[in-house]
């Protein structure tokens, strides 16, 4: 199966200008430009076209393409969260999984149905599913744009050597998906840093911007993975409601023509509602869960790093009482306290420009998600009203 | 039209004259469904412009006339007064010159023409003349727009009348002229009388002479014929009233001997017939039922709900303009169980009550104040409504002494046998009895191909129905989901907007999470009023549905009396011939009684069966009329809903807006 990006109905479109829209702030920097021109979904897999303009010096051509994979885009970000020398940088979330499971197994289970309904019925149901289809690629390929752009955008990550090569070196990079054991290494990774995290966050930091972000972070952070499941709960029944509308539509369109269409265009407006909204509400809530996230990383690499300091001055006192490896304690501590104030002032930057952005990205989606909801309801207040006018003049 | 093609054939022109009146006799049949104007003209001159007005089949005008002009020269005066005013301009071009040509060369033709026609005779011939030139104008007229037709029937009849020595006067009307047939033969008056009332009855009635039974055979072949073409489209055009009014109105028309009288009395019930219509749907809104007050009475398990039921009318069958009685579950049903026991076996469709639930009565009983008791007790109060309101705007019903004394009636004695009926279970009965029945009577072959048809629509839209009915429930299931999530999601955002340190974004995530909340709220009132609107109207039409069945079953089980008496007769003829053979004059006799007892049987149940259809027809129409007002009123109020909440999302989302844009 292969997809454009540009062959999509018109609504889809909107969607790319509205993922965009999920971090605003990207400088728009001449001297490289990454977006993904197209996109190829095969069997269990996507392969998205990577294109880079860029005038640096260190890439050879000024324009060139390559195609890449998630698991690429994922080894990207790790090495990323990774390299001791970003961590005092909110490293851009990854994208995640391109999941086309459930749209599948709707298209294959219509497929099963096929008898059961009327040709119309069914080919209407199948464009359904397929805008369906095309919505979550188009969704996948443009989460994978703005990790890139996030990237591109980013001061300091734009210059790693690793994201160079992900741009420009025009082979398969090779990277293979972790097997078990790896995989179980993280999971020990996790909970040893989830539990250091508790520990870690309680220790009261001598910053009190960083103790407020903290606190905040951690409730933000709570609260917008409530409200992200919330909204797709809510999302998830407003397109059921949808599909149910669409099915009392075909039973209703034996009875009254003109109704039953009106009730085919309310709903589609309806579906598309619920499409926007999804995308301008529970997209963006999605998003900034993970960036808090992010940004929890990143207080818990500083936080880490304070108790590394804390420790290691702890132990210059300890060797100085004792005069034992002083030397070696002192280096230590240094070294630990550079890395500290590093992150520190490193992370104050980045936690500020996180808010900023956060701030005008919800307002742009709020505002975008406000006029929609008006544009759509005009839509159907419109429809109802020259249907009622239809109907009231046959009668 | 089976009656124009018959008359094709030219016969001669004495032998044809009796034909010639009973084809005016058949085209009147014809119009039986249709109203009375046209009932009381049987003479052919008068038939065919309402024809036309009625936009009949064009062959008709075609083979007609032109027939009538090469074929019956005695027939020209009554060919010549439609053929203005039809819409063919090929018979306005071919009629006056041939009218001219054979006026003028066969006169005496013209001689041998009997009563009605022998007065005008002459009026053709200098007529013709004068007329030919107008009547080409009207042509060129009329070729250009049909509309014109009306304004002919009003200019030309008056310029031929007025030559005419007629005893009627010259109205302009062409329903006058019709009445001077019927005068002149009178006997044609009796059938459409009887045609129009009630064509079952005309079947065996007397025929005033042979040769006018011999094309009264054919009449109700043509007849026949022509309502199942149009029965949709012409009964419903008939007003739902019952036979006895039309009777009513018919009569005084008809019989009435003055003949002076008579053209102004003709015109007197086509209209009366109209207003009657009118009136009735009038009625309709005249009689105002509504159930309100829903109070418990009495406690425990022997509690009941009593609602109040008010009507406001201004019909004189009543005692006074507005009166209130408060009447409990059961009195509706017992009144259901009462009309149904009086009417449903002569056809009529008696609209079902409400089901009893007793789950539901019995968290009312039990419970105090419990929103899903008080739910059930408003579905209820609105189901009852909804069915006395059907009640009442059945014309027949309305008649009916239990239904004015169900409204009226202070005290009404306890209705006692509908504490096990309820709705459903006795539709359930019927349903048995159905089964059993058509088992029966699986090789009744339904000659009527309108009945076959709707038979097979009511359970086709039963189905149908259903489904929906399941569509719509889910639909409000899922409504009520979407609004259940939506205010979770609404308090989720409410608490992120107060984790919000930015206060411009915190305010309006807030206000966002107040959006979600009043979102949440339209969402059920949606709800309820997809339930209310939908699911409640598809539930009383499949209830309504049923009762149609009902009715199909009753006709059946007329048609079923009718066949075993049938049976019966030729039994009893059988056993006749065998004693005839046997020479057995003692029995004879006897068995020569029950012949006559069993044949005056048989067309009883015939005329039964026949008055059963006829009544069952008009009760579907009415039933397919009042559902597609039913059903348009719903959706309208539907749509109105929605409508409104659509303006309420744009006035939320236009309030949020600024606050969006507000975030620094």
């Amino acid at each position: 199966m292969q997809e454009g990006l540009d062959d999509g109905p018109d609504f889809l479109s909107e969607e790319d200008r509205g993922l965009r829209a999920v971090n605003v702030d990207l400088q728009t920097d001449a001297t490289l430009q990454v977006d993904i021109s197209d996109a190829l979904s095969e069997r269990d897999k996507v392969k998205f076209t990577v294109h880079t303009k860029s005038t640096l010096p260190n890439f050879k051509q000024n324009e060139f393409s390559v195609v890449r994979q998630h698991e690429e885009f994922i080894w990207l970000h790790d090495s990323f969260v990774e390299n001791e020398e970003y961590a005092g940088y909110i490293i851009p979330p990854a994208p995640p999984r391109p999941d086309f499971d459930a749209s599948r197994e709707k298209l294959q289970k219509l497929g099963e149905g096929e008898g059961s309904m009327t040709k119309e019925e069914f080919t209407k149901m199948k464009q359904e599913l397929e805008a369906e289809y095309l919505a979550i690629f188009k969704k996948t390929v443009a989460m994978h744009e703005v990790f890139l752009c996030r990237v591109a955008a980013h001061p300091v990550l734009r210059k790693d050597l690793n994201f160079h090569v992900f741009l420009e070196y025009n082979q398969d990079l090779s990277v293979r998906g972790k097997n078990k054991k790896e995989k179980l290494e993280d999971f020990f990774k996790n909970v040893v840093k989830s539990a250091d995290g508790v520990l870690v966050a309680g220790v009261k930091d001598v910053d009190d911007f960083f103790e407020h972000e903290k606190t905040f972070l951690l409730e933000y952070h709570n609260r917008v993975k409530d409200s992200s499941a919330k909204s797709d709960r809510m999302i998830r029944s407003h397109k059921i409601q949808c599909l149910t509308c669409f099915l009392f539509c075909s039973l209703l369109n034996r009875f009254f023509l003109k109704v039953s269409e009106l009730f085919e265009k309310t709903r589609k407006i309806e579906a598309r509602v619920a499409a926007d909204e999804d995308l301008k509400l529970a997209d963006l809530l999605k998003y900034y869960l993970r960036e808090s996230q992010a940004a929890k990383d990143l207080l818990y690499r500083r936080g880490r790093a304070l108790v590394d300091y804390e420790n290691a001055n702890k132990a210059l006192d300890k060797a100085r009482a004792k005069n034992k490896d002083v030397l070696q304690a002192e280096t230590t501590q240094q070294v630990c306290c550079q890395k500290f104030e590093k992150i520190s002032e490193s992370a104050k930057q980045e936690l500020i420009d996180f808010k900023t952005r956060r701030v005008a990205a919800f307002r742009k989606n709020l505002v975008e998600l406000a006029e929609l909801e008006l544009k759509h309801a005009k839509g159907n207040l419109q429809l109802l009203q020259s249907c009622l006018g239809v109907l009231k003049g046959d009668t | 039209m089976a009656a124009s093609s018959e008359r094709s054939p030219p016969p001669f022109p004495d032998s044809e004259e009796p034909e010639l009146l009973e084809d005016s006799d058949e085209e009147a049949d014809a119009f039986t469904g249709t109203s009375i104007s046209e009932m009381d003209s049987p003479s052919p001159d008068s038939t065919r412009p309402p024809k036309d007005i009625f936009n009949e089949p064009p062959e008709d005008i075609f083979s007609d006339p032109l027939s009538n002009i090469n074929s019956e020269p005695q027939k020209k005066v009554d060919a010549k007064i439609p053929s203005p005013s039809s819409d063919e301009a090929v018979d306005l071009f071919s009629d006056p010159l041939d009218d001219d040509s054979e006026v003028m060369s066969s006169p005496e033709v013209q001689n041998p023409m009997p009563d009605l026609l022998n007065e005008p005779v002459e009026a053709p011939k200098s007529d013709s003349s004068s007329k030919s030139s107008s009547v080409k104008k009207a042509a060129s007229a009329e070729m250009f727009g049909d509309d014109d037709d009306e304004e002919d029937l009003f200019k030309e009849p008056p310029k031929v009348v007025t030559k005419k020595p007629q005893p009627s006067g010259p109205p302009v009307d062409v329903f006058t002229e019709v009445k001077s047939d019927v005068k002149v033969k009178p006997q044609v008056k009796d059938d459409p009388t009887d045609l129009f009332a009630e064509e079952a009855l005309t079947a065996p009635a007397p025929k005033p002479s042979s040769g006018s039974s011999s094309s009264r055979t054919n009449g109700v072949h043509s007849e026949e014929q022509d309502l199942f073409s149009e029965a949709t489209v012409e009964l419903s055009l008939d007003s739902p009233c019952n036979d006895r009014k039309n009777k009513e109105a018919v009569k005084p028309s008809v019989s009435a001997p003055a003949a002076p009288v008579a053209s102004s009395s003709s015109k007197a019930p086509s209209k009366s017939l109209e207003e009657l219509e009118e009136e009735e749907s009038e009625d309709k809104f005249d009689l105002n039922i509504s159930i309100t007050n829903p109070e418990k009475v009495g406690d425990g398990m022997n509690a009941y709900m009593a609602y109040k039921v008010s009507t406001q009318t201004s019909l004189t069958m009543f005692r006074s303009k507005t009166f209130t009685v408060r009447r409990r579950f059961s009195d509706f049903l017992g009144l259901f169980e009462k009309l149904s026991e009086k009417h449903s076996q002569n056809g009529y469709l008696i609209p079902p009550p409400p089901e009893k639930s007793i789950l539901g009565m019995t968290k009312v009983k039990v419970g105090k104040e419990d929103p899903s008791s008080a739910e059930f007790v408003e579905r209820r109060r609105a189901a009852l409504e909804r069915y006395l309101q059907r009640v009442v705007s059945h014309p027949s019903l309305l008649q009916d002494p239990d239904v004015r004394e169900f409204l009226e009636k202070e005290e009404l004695p306890r209705a006692v046998s509908t504490q096990a009926l309820s709705g459903a279970g006795f539709l359930k009965m019927l349903n048995k009895a159905t089964d059993a029945v058509s088992k029966m009577t699986i090789k009744m072959n339904e000659q009527d191909v309108w009945f076959d048809e709707k038979i097979q629509d009511v359970e086709n839209e039963e189905q149908h129905l259903r489904k929906l009915h399941v569509m719509v429930e889910s639909l409000v299931n899922h409504r009520k989901e979407l609004s259940g999530n939506t205010a979770v999601f609404a308090k989720s955002v409410a608490m992120l907007g107060s984790s919000e340190d930015n206060t411009a974004l915190s305010r309006a995530l807030s206000q966002l999470a107040e959006v979600e909340d009043r979102i949440e709220q339209l969402h059920q009132e949606q709800a309820s009023n997809d339930f209310f609107t939908f699911s409640e109207l598809l539930a009383d039409y499949i209830r309504l549905l049923g009762a149609v069945r009902g009715c199909f079953d009753q006709r059946m089980k007329a048609w079923q009396r009718w066949q075993d008496a049938e049976n019966m007769l030729q039994k009893k003829r059988e056993a006749e011939a065998k004693l005839l053979w046997a020479n057995k004059p003692d029995k004879l006799q006897q068995a020569k009684d029950e012949i006559t007892e069993w044949e005056a049987k048989v067309t009883q149940y015939e005329r039964e069966f026949e008055r059963i259809s006829a009544t069952v027809r008009k009760e579907v129409i009415r039933f397919d009329k009042e559902k597609a007002r039913d059903f348009n009123r719903q959706v309208i109020k539907y749509l109105e809903s929605l409508l409104h909440s659509q303006q309420q999302l744009i006035k939320y989302w236009d309030a949020f807006l600024p606050e969006a844009k507000a975030i620094v």
